[in-house]
């Protein structure tokens, strides 16, 4: 699998969540570090997108889209911070 | 869809888009655009691109290296004219990106065309007259594949080759060369480093182990080499 980092799904974030979400603290669920989405360990090739802790490796977001409509699942970050 | 104002060659293997997107509302230095390609068939594939070009630019620049077996590059190498459209989403990034009032002094770190944003930000910090020192240290394999040569001689560049013996410096970007080159610790240098994901792990792990504060240093991968 292509090991990408959150830079590479500014794009689809965008569109979902309105807003550059690169530059955002997310913290972890699982190890607590704090850490921008940019730095997130991204795979793009699976059928949806995967975003891991650099720190933890536990998982962060999976992104699918279907048809034009897009689902988030965040659960693996206890916040976002806006800076 | 943008308007392909001219190609051009920028070594063998990669070439420059000068775009004309509409209403194009400009860009920060570091950010990237997707530029997806319909078939005929309805078949839609998606890749990132960093912009080359400074805000101040006239065209949007693009600098696209083939990859022989690419779904993508090989059409933006080979197949694209002036007049040609190309659609594109962005600017996207508000993360890897420089502007003044972000400060310095900065270091920027690039493995093979991961110089291209780094070039953005070279360009722009000109275009401003900023006087925030900011160095360049550029890894490439040979001469041949260095991009923007003349243009990047004229700014603080260091450059070392991995595949070829040459008067300047040699071998991979490690703990060595940024000493070096890097801005002194206690002037709290911002750096930048993107490339392919080794060599950014690499150069992050490096500017760590020397003492640079992770939280001043931004990268952006962009898959193997």
């Amino acid at each position: 699998m292509i090991e990408l980092d959150g830079n590479a799904i500014g794009g689809e974030l965008y569109d979902v969540f309105g807003m550059d979400m690169t530059g955002v603290m997310g913290v972890c669920t699982y190890c607590g570090a704090h850490a921008p989405v940019a730095e997130a360990v991204v795979y793009m090739r699976g059928p949806g997108t995967v975003a891991r802790c650099r720190a933890c490796h536990e998982l962060h977001m999976v992104l699918v889209t279907i048809r034009d409509v897009t689902c988030v699942d965040i659960s693996g970050l206890a916040a976002l911070e806006m800076q | 869809m943008a308007r392909v104002a001219d190609v051009v060659s920028e070594t063998a293997r990669a070439k420059s888009l000068l775009l004309d997107p509409p209403d194009w509302a400009g860009h920060l230095a570091g950010q990237h655009v997707d530029v997806r390609l319909t078939a005929d068939d309805g078949y839609q594939a998606q890749r990132s691109y960093s912009i080359a070009s400074a805000p101040e630019d006239e065209h949007l620049q693009l600098t696209i290296e083939r990859i022989e077996d690419g779904e993508v590059s090989p059409y933006l190498t080979d197949d694209l004219h002036p007049g040609d459209e190309l659609e594109l989403r962005g600017p996207i990034g508000g993360y890897f990106v420089w502007r003044e009032s972000l400060g310095g002094p900065v270091l920027l770190v690039a493995g093979g065309s991961g110089v291209v944003p780094l070039r953005a930000i070279l360009r722009h910090h000109r275009a401003a007259k900023s006087d925030i020192p900011v160095r360049l240290v550029y890894s490439a394999r040979t001469q041949a594949d260095l991009l923007y040569r003349e243009e990047l001689e004229s700014f603080d560049t260091v450059i070392t080759l991995t595949r070829e013996e040459w008067s300047g410096h040699t071998g991979r970007v490690g703990r060595d060369l940024l000493e070096e080159a890097a801005w002194p610790l206690a002037d709290h240098p911002l750096v930048y480093v993107c490339g392919p994901t080794g060599f950014v792990e690499g150069v992050a792990d490096a500017l760590v182990a020397i003492g640079h504060a992770a939280n001043r240093i931004r990268t952006e991968r962009f898959g193997p080499a």
